[in-house]
C-alpha cells in the first residue's frame, strides 16, 4: 500500500490523486496538461504500487476511450485534464454516458476558449460539463473549494460513478488544483467506498441495460461469463441496437431518472451565514472563497449577506436555490466566467420576484473579495 | 531612508491575525518554490494556518511570476493576497505591478541586483544585493530565492531561522540541501550586517 503524506502542506491536485487511490481508482489513462499535470504525475508513480495501471495515451480522445474499456473490465477509472483536453474527450464522454460506464473525469479548468490561458484559473467549463457531448444525457459534476474538500469530492465522484453507473466530472480550477493548504487528510479506512452493483441473476437471464426499479442496471464485468453488448447506438435492455421509438423513449428517460430520481442524495452544498441574510450570494469552487471573504467584509459594513456555496453543480440543486432565494432582496451569482450557472439560478428563481445579478471574471484572475463587496454595495 | 530598528520591523508581524506575503519576479527565479518552502516553514513548524497560491506564465523562464502566502491564526477563506504586509520583488516589472498592493505600514524587500527604484512606495523599503550574494558568495545564482528567504526570516520573524532551515531541508532537491542552507545563512547575514 502506498504511503502518502496526509498531514501537512498539500496541493489540491495532490489531494485528488491520494483520494483517487483511497476510493479504489486503479486505472488512469490521460495526456498531461497544465494545470492538471500533478494528478497524472502522482498517479503514474503511485498506481503501480497498488496494482493499478497508468497509461499515458496518444491524446485525450484515446484517454476517454480507454476509461470506458477499463470500466467494463471492472476497474474504477479516472483521467485528469483541462479545457482543451476536456473538449477532445466529449465524444467518448457521451459514449460513456450512453453505455453507462462508471468513470471520473477531472477537469482542472483554465482560461479558454482554445488553448487560452494555460496557467490561469477559470470556471468556464461548467456548461460544457453538462452539455459538452451531443444528445440527451445527464451528468454529475462537483466543484470543491478547498484542498480538504478536493479529497472528499474526489472520493464522492468515484462513489457516485459506481453507484449510479455514470461518468462523473470533477470540476477543479487552477486556483484549487495548484493551491497548497495546511490540511489533514483522512486515512483510507475512514472513508466510505462504494462499489458498483453486480448482477444477482444467472448469466442466461442477465440484461446489461435492464430497466430496474432504481433505474440503475447491475453491471457485470467483461469476461465473467455474462453476455454484454456495448454500442453507442440506442439499444434495448440486452444491448442490441434498436430504432424502436418505445425503447428509445424508455432509455432516454431511464438515463435521466437514474440521476434525477436520486438528485437529493447527490446534492451537496453549504450555507454560509444565510440564517438572517437579506442578500444571497451564490458561488462554487475558488470563486466561493472570494465570496466568503466578501460576506464577512460586507457584514462589517452592516449589510446582511449570506452565501450558498454549491458543491454539486450538476444535477443543479434548483430546489435549494429557490428555497434560499425566496424572500431575499437580491441574489448575486459570482463565477470565473462570462455567465454560466447564473442562467440556472435565474430559471430556479423564476416568478419569485427576486432580482438575480451576476459578477464574473474571465481574465484568469480569481475574483477579488473587494470587487464582490463593491458589487453588493451597488445592488 | 528612515532609520528603523530590526525589533520594530519584527514587531509589525507579531500577533497579527492575518499576514499576507507576495513573492514576485520572473519565471526561473524560484519564487514559487520559495513560497512553498515558506508555507511549510510556517504551517508545519510554526503551527499556523497557511494557504499558498501562484500565478505564472506559460514560459519556463521569463514572464511575470508571483506567489502568495497567506498566514492566519484562523480559517483562511480568500487564499490570495489582498493588501500585502510583505512584498518581495526580484524584477523592476514586479515592483511596478505590485507596489500598489502594499499596505502603508507594509515592508518591501527588493533585489538591488535587478531593481533600482527611483522612489520607494513605503517607508519600510529595504534593498539587498540578493542575486549578487547568491552568485558571488554562495556560488550559485539560482540560490537567490533561498537568500531571499533568509532575509525574510531575519528581517520579519514570520518564520524562525530554525523552521525555515527545516523546511529547506525537506523541500530542496536531493543533493542541494547544503548549498541552499548556505544561501539561507547568507541571507540572514545580510540582515544582521544591515542592522548591527
Amino acid at each position: 500500500m502506498s504511503e502518502f503524506k496526509r498531514v501537512g502542506i498539500i496541493q489540491g491536485n495532490e489531494a485528488c490523486a491520494v483520494a483517487a487511490i483511497d476510493a479504489g481508482v486503479r486505472f488512469f489513462a490521460g495526456y498531461p496538461i497544465t494545470p492538471s499535470t500533478e494528478i497524472a504525475e502522482m498517479l503514474a508513480a503511485e498506481l503501480p504500487k497498488v496494482g493499478g495501471r497508468f497509461i499515458q495515451m496518444e491524446d485525450e480522445l484515446g484517454s476517454m476511450a480507454a476509461l470506458v474499456g477499463a470500466s467494463f473490465a471492472g476497474l474504477k477509472p479516472m483521467t485528469a485534464t483541462s479545457g482543451p483536453g476536456f473538449s477532445l474527450m466529449q465524444e467518448n464522454l457521451g459514449f460513456a454516458a450512453m453505455v453507462e460506464a462508471p468513470c471520473v473525469v477531472v477537469n482542472v479548468q483554465r482560461g479558454g476558449p482554445s488553448t487560452g490561458l494555460p496557467t490561469k484559473a477559470s470556471q468556464g467549463d461548467v456548461m460544457q460539463a453538462k452539455w459538452g457531448s451531443h444528445g440527451n444525457y445527464p451528468i454529475i459534476a462537483l466543484a470543491p473549494h478547498t484542498v480538504r474538500e478536493v479529497y472528499d469530492a474526489t472520493v464522492m465522484a468515484v462513489n457516485f460513478a459506481e453507484e449510479y453507473r455514470t461518468p462523473v466530472v470533477l470540476l477543479l480550477d487552477e486556483v484549487i488544483g495548484h493551491m497548497r493548504e495546511r490540511v489533514v487528510l483522512p486515512m483510507p479506512e475512514e472513508i466510505k467506498v462504494v462499489n458498483r452493483k453486480k448482477p444477482s441473476e444467472p448469466p442466461e437471464f442477465y440484461k446489461p441495460y435492464k430497466h430496474t426499479e432504481d433505474y440503475i442496471p447491475p453491471m457485470a464485468i467483461f469476461g465473467e461469463g455474462y453476455r454484454f453488448l456495448t454500442t453507442g447506438l440506442f439499444h434495448d435492455e440486452m444491448g442490441f441496437p434498436t430504432s424502436d421509438d418505445n425503447e428509445i423513449t424508455k432509455l432516454v428517460k431511464r438515463l435521466h431518472k437514474k440521476i434525477y430520481a436520486h438528485e437529493e442524495k447527490i446534492w451537496r452544498y453549504e450555507e454560509f451565514m444565510t440564517e438572517d441574510a437579506e442578500y444571497l450570494l451564490i458561488a462554487y469552487g475558488s470563486a466561493a472563497r472570494a465570496a466568503k471573504e466578501a460576506v464577512l467584509l460586507t457584514r462589517k459594513e452592516g449589510k446582511k449577506v449570506g452565501l450558498l456555496r454549491i458543491l454539486t453543480v450538476w444535477p443543479f440543486p434548483a430546489k435549494i436555490v429557490r428555497e434560499l432565494a425566496n424572500g431575499k432582496k437580491a441574489v448575486l451569482v459570482c463565477e470565473l466566467n462570462y455567465g454560466e450557472l447564473v442562467g440556472e439560478v435565474e430559471r430556479a428563481t423564476k416568478g419569485l420576484n427576486v432580482p438575480v445579478f451576476f459578477k464574473g471574471r474571465w481574465d484568469g484572475e480569481l475574483l477579488h473579495p473587494f470587487e464582490i463587496r463593491d458589487f453588493i454595495k451597488g445592488v | 531612508m528612515a532609520d528603523f530598528k530590526l525589533e520594530d520591523i519584527r514587531n509589525l508581524f507579531k500577533n497579527k491575525s492575518r499576514i499576507e506575503v507576495r513573492l514576485s519576479g520572473a519565471g526561473g527565479q524560484g519564487l514559487i518554490l520559495a513560497s512553498v518552502i515558506m508555507a511549510e516553514a510556517v504551517g508545519l513548524f510554526e503551527g499556523k494556518n497557511v494557504a499558498q497560491t501562484q500565478a505564472y506564465g506559460p514560459e519556463a523562464r521569463g514572464g511575470a511570476t508571483r506567489a502568495d502566502v497567506v498566514i492566519s491564526e484562523g480559517e483562511i477563506y480568500y487564499p490570495k493576497a489582498t493588501k500585502v504586509d510583505l512584498l518581495l520583488v526580484m524584477t523592476e516589472e514586479a515592483l511596478t505591478k505590485y507596489k500598489h498592493v502594499l499596505k502603508p505600514e507594509g515592508v518591501l524587500i527588493y533585489d538591488e541586483f535587478y531593481v533600482h527604484p527611483k522612489t520607494l512606495p513605503v517607508s519600510r523599503s529595504f534593498g539587498f544585493d540578493i542575486t549578487r550574494t547568491a552568485r558571488d558568495v554562495v556560488g550559485k545564482m539560482v540560490t537567490a530565492n533561498m537568500v531571499a528567504l533568509g532575509i525574510i526570516s531575519a528581517l520579519t520573524g514570520i518564520m524562525s531561522e530554525e523552521a525555515l532551515k527545516k523546511a529547506v531541508e525537506r523541500k530542496a532537491p536531493e543533493g542541494t540541501e547544503e548549498i541552499n542552507l548556505k544561501a539561507v545563512e547568507e541571507g540572514i547575514k545580510l540582515v544582521k550586517e544591515r542592522f548591527k
